[in-house]
């Protein structure tokens, strides 16, 4: 009846997970039921679950990655802890905690938080800098979304009922086969990101439609802000990368599941080919990451610099070399597999090339601050933090793709520090100063300065104090994964990463602070006008938080920058705009269709991994029945008619002009 | 531990290109970084000394630049690397007017297993090496992937059921190194580590004269009982009887090692898959 679920499946005799995951679960268990109690459910699904509003779902995207962070970090906290206990001794964390303690470290922090943050991020501003209403397939998206977080719920059940995968945040076979890991951790790994990964595959198909066939009138490829051009190159990236996760981890579930033998020791299986095939999804996906990141840091660094973007083609060639190149390098990932020099060399220089166009990018950064009128606002400071940690993580990458230094490196904590180098110097780095700098255009206020400014510094200041030691421990000789160690010159850099680690808890407690009192004084950080930061593309043209239909009458285009250049002529003409032409807008309906296929899939999932065949079964139909009622739909639009969009549009301009008048008297 | 202090020819030369590459990247990294901090410093909102230039955006001879000098750094790191893979590929044999030592290695769950297969001997855990002889290694697992690694050594390769790879080292001084699995195994991989002994060549003599003579053998039978999975084995040694014995484990002849988990949550297998594990 239920498969292999039994009680046993529950933690009751380790306190540790017990307690924790137990803690959670209330937290969430009261959390919803104060929803319930104090009547907030029916708004939350009117205007939050059921929403097909990009800006929302992109808000949603974000939050749920913030959520994760905490779930990633506390995951981070005890690895550090362990470490730096461990000489000598057992620590606190047994092999099979310790285990999947970091396999859930990595998995949460690249596909629930990297991603979603990201992909948060890039539905809610590139409609807006497109200068249109919608994406192109708005229930899509939230369909991609709920995908998304079925995914996360899974991973966070297994902290109570069963476990993890204990394999890394790979699932690198033999280890990861039946015979060597015969309990349900893999299996919650393999699902997870089987659902979730679909639900990236349609975010990826959606944005790349949207950047494609949706500009507003004038809005030219090579008129669009750099943040479009970097969300194109990262989705073509999802579209092309994300069938190869989907079809590696499918072979692995049909050799777990059914028998098969693509990965086993025996019977021709060959974990090699698992290797290739998940690296070549594996190196794209870290520019999926990290391509968004560096469009964000283009469109703050301009923005604070008071300046066009310095070599904006050359930025766009660059972008769209860097996602070509992507796809060409995975085999750095394994010199040490033995291949022959000829194949390491090939691939050790292709990796460098890559390094050219980041190279310029930076480049670009930096003639981008010259000559300009710098103002050092948080989102501002994340991107000098990002340029200057970057780049040294950069140079260890590089470094790692000469593949005589990666005999000596590979697989050590100098891996470690390089890639979370890169990963946090470059794509959390870059999705802070995307969440501080778009935050008062999705709630119409900013967010506090000074609690901005201080965790951005314990953030900064904790990554070097963290990670430093990790080179040099990789110079020391450190293996990556240790539960535990005897060489005593490692021990004092451990205890050093672990009060890193504990200077960065000091800044998520500050952004935590950051918004809290943010919202408390959202009044007197107000910001009436829609354009806080004097900005330059049209996300800033609207009001904050921007009306459903984003735009009143869709802008026309005329250049690059496009509203910094709207600005510009409106101080040089002396005639009175016309007034606007407001026309009615035909906007998607709200649908369930995201959550209750997401339901239904959260439910097969947790079957399957379980072996409850008839919920299996359940769930599948379930999903298909949502699709179908969906697909059956007669109506999708609702229109908003034009005197309503009149009166919304003129409260907006009424409030800009009164603020205009204050700050000029 | 330190790969900066090696002690073998192969570790030198890894050394000295990983010292090489960071330089020449340094030449580069180094005046970006204190540009980044000089233009952001300068060019602050508040400085009216600065040049302000609201409108520049684009200068060909600048894109040139920038375009050329990452270029040209990788055109020489490129170089350094297509050269240094050749010469340290792990699998190309080390020039020497001794003749090598072939050693073979197997990673088991979760313990390392060595074999001389011309002294006729094998060990668990500790490996004895003599000083200023090409080590020549032929690798494979029992078991799950793992990696060979002496940090002091060089190189590392690694370890795959089914499959041999190579890889040739040297030690240059005598003295006691330390080896480790470089690439998680499971449960007892921290343990996977191992004493390397080098010795002068005389007494690698003696020392493989006398451990030939030990009680215990090897075979294909006695493997059976190391074959299982278990952690923190103490260092032992054998004679080696059977010595095609690693020849059986790549061939797979002796089946790979079943693996083993503490604590596994949910482990009943499908009935259909009982056999394959």
């Amino acid at each position: 009846m239920l498969g292999k679920l039994s009680w046993d499946a529950l933690p009751l005799d380790q306190p540790l997970p017990m307690i924790s995951s137990g803690a959670v679960a209330l937290g969430i268990l009261a959390i919803l039921a104060w929803v319930v109690t104090s009547g907030h459910l029916p708004y939350l699904w009117r205007e939050w679950i059921t929403s097909v509003d990009h800006k929302r779902i992109g808000v949603m995207y974000t939050l749920l990655a913030m959520v994760m962070l905490l779930r990633g970090f506390s995951d981070a906290i005890l690895m550090r802890l362990q470490q730096s206990l461990a000489f000598h001794s057992q620590g606190f964390l047994p092999p099979e905690h310790y285990d999947q303690i970091f396999s859930a470290h990595g998995t949460i922090m690249i596909f629930f938080v990297a991603m979603p943050f990201m992909i948060g991020l890039m539905n809610f501003v590139v409609p807006l800098q497109l200068g249109v209403r919608d994406v192109a397939f708005p229930t899509l998206n939230s369909v991609g979304f709920w995908l998304t977080a079925t995914g996360a719920l899974l991973v966070n059940i297994s902290l109570l009922v069963g476990e993890f995968s204990r394999t890394g945040w790979l699932p690198y076979p033999p280890l990861s086969e039946l015979a060597y890991s015969p309990g349900v951790g893999v299996d919650y790994y393999l699902w997870s990101l089987e659902i979730s990964g679909i639900g990236t595959l349609v975010s990826g198909i959606n944005l790349v439609t949207t950047v494609l066939k949706m500009r507003t009138r004038g809005m030219s490829y090579l008129r669009m802000p750099m943040f479009c051009w970097t969300t194109l190159a990262t989705n073509l990236l999802i579209v092309a990368a994300f069938p190869i996760l989907t079809a590696t981890l499918a072979m692995l579930l049909l050799d777990r599941y059914l028998g098969f033998h693509f990965f086993t020791n025996e019977a021709g299986g060959n974990m090699m080919m698992f290797m290739n095939l998940i690296w070549a999804w594996g190196h794209p996906e870290v520019y999926i990451l990290v391509l968004p990141a560096f469009g964000i840091f283009s469109e703050v660094i301009s923005t604070f610099s008071g300046k066009p973007l310095f070599g904006y083609r050359s930025m766009v060639l660059a972008t769209m070399a860097i996602c070509v190149l992507s796809f060409m390098v995975w085999l750095h990932h394994f010199f040490t597999m033995g291949a022959g020099a000829d194949v390491n060399a090939v691939f050790g220089i292709a990796t460098m090339i890559i390094a050219v166009p980041t190279g310029v990018k930076v480049f670009n950064w930096l003639f981008t601050l010259y000559g300009g009128r710098i103002r050092f606002a948080p989102p501002l400071l994340w991107s000098i933090g990002f340029m200057v940690t970057f780049i040294i993580g950069g140079m260890t990458g590089v470094l790692m793709a000469v593949p005589p230094a990666d005999f000596v490196l590979h697989n050590s904590l100098f891996l470690v520090a390089h890639f979370h180098n890169v990963i946090i110097g470059g794509v959390l780095f870059g999705a802070f100063a995307g969440y501080t700098y778009w935050f008062p255009k999705a709630f119409g206020f900013r967010l506090h300065d000074g609690l901005g400014k201080a965790a951005f510094w314990f953030w900064l200041v904790g990554f070097y104090v963290a990670f430093m030691p990790l080179y040099v421990l990789g110079l020391e000789g450190m293996t990556r994964r240790m539960q535990h160690y005897d060489v005593p010159e490692w021990h004092p850099w451990l205890i050093v990463a672990a009060g890193g680690a504990g200077l960065i808890l000091c800044g998520i407690v500050l952004q935590i602070a950051q918004l809290v009192v943010s919202i408390r004084q959202r009044e007197q950080l107000r910001d009436l006008t829609g354009d806080p930061w004097n900005g330059r593309s049209l996300e800033w043209a609207t009001a904050s938080p921007p009306p459903a239909f984003n735009f009143a009458v869709e802008p026309d285009v005329t250049g690059e920058d496009a509203y910094w250049t709207m600005k510009q002529r409106a101080r040089e003409q002396t005639q009175p705009n016309q007034p606007p032409d407001y026309r009615d807008i035909a906007m998607p309906r709200n649908s369930p269709t995201g959550f209750i296929c997401a339901f239904f899939a959260t439910v097969m999932g947790f079957a399957l991994i379980w072996h409850i065949w008839w919920m299996v079964v359940a769930g599948g139909l379930g999903a298909f029945a949502t699709f179908v009622v969906f697909a059956w739909r007669d109506e999708d639009e609702e229109t908003i008619p034009a005197e309503e969009v009149a009166r919304i549009d003129r409260r907006h301009l009424a409030e800009v002009s009164a603020t205009t008048h204050q700050e000029a008297a | 531990m330190n790969i900066l202090d090696p002690q073998g020819p192969i570790g030198a030369a890894d050394k000295t290109i990983l010292i090489d590459s960071v330089a020449i990247m340094l030449a580069i990294v180094l005046p970006t970084l204190l540009a980044i901090l000089a233009f952001s410093f300068w060019f602050r909102a508040g400085n009216t000394r600065a040049v302000h230039l609201p409108n520049w955006a684009y200068s060909g001879r600048i894109e040139m630049v920038v375009w050329s000098i990452p270029t040209l750094t990788v055109i020489l790191l490129g170089g350094v690397a297509w050269i240094g893979s050749h010469q340290l590929d792990p699998a190309q044999p080390i020039a020497s007017a001794e003749p090598p030592l072939t050693i073979q290695a197997v990673s088991l769950d979760w313990k390392w297993l060595f074999l001389y297969p011309n002294q006729k001997i094998a060990t668990l855990n500790t490996l004895t090496v003599p000083v200023g002889v090409p080590l020549h290694f032929e690798l494979s697992s029992a078991s799950v992937m793992s990696a060979f690694f002496i940090p002091r050594l060089g190189s590392m390769i690694y370890t795959m059921n089914g499959m041999t790879t190579r890889l040739n080292l040297q030690a240059s001084n005598v003295g006691t190194l330390q080896g480790l699995a470089s690439h998680f195994s499971g449960d007892g991989f921290a343990d996977m580590h191992f004493d390397v002994n080098v010795v002068t060549p005389a007494q690698f003599e003696q020392w493989a004269r006398d451990q030939a003579g030990a009680a215990e053998v090897l075979d294909q039978n006695s493997y059976q009982a190391v074959d299982k999975p278990s952690i923190n084995d103490a260092p032992r040694t054998w004679r080696l009887a059977d010595p095609n014995l690693f020849q059986a484990i790549v061939a797979q002849k002796i089946p790979p090692s079943p693996g083993g988990q503490s604590g596994v949550k949910g482990a009943s297998p499908l009935p259909g898959v009982a056999d394959a594990r």
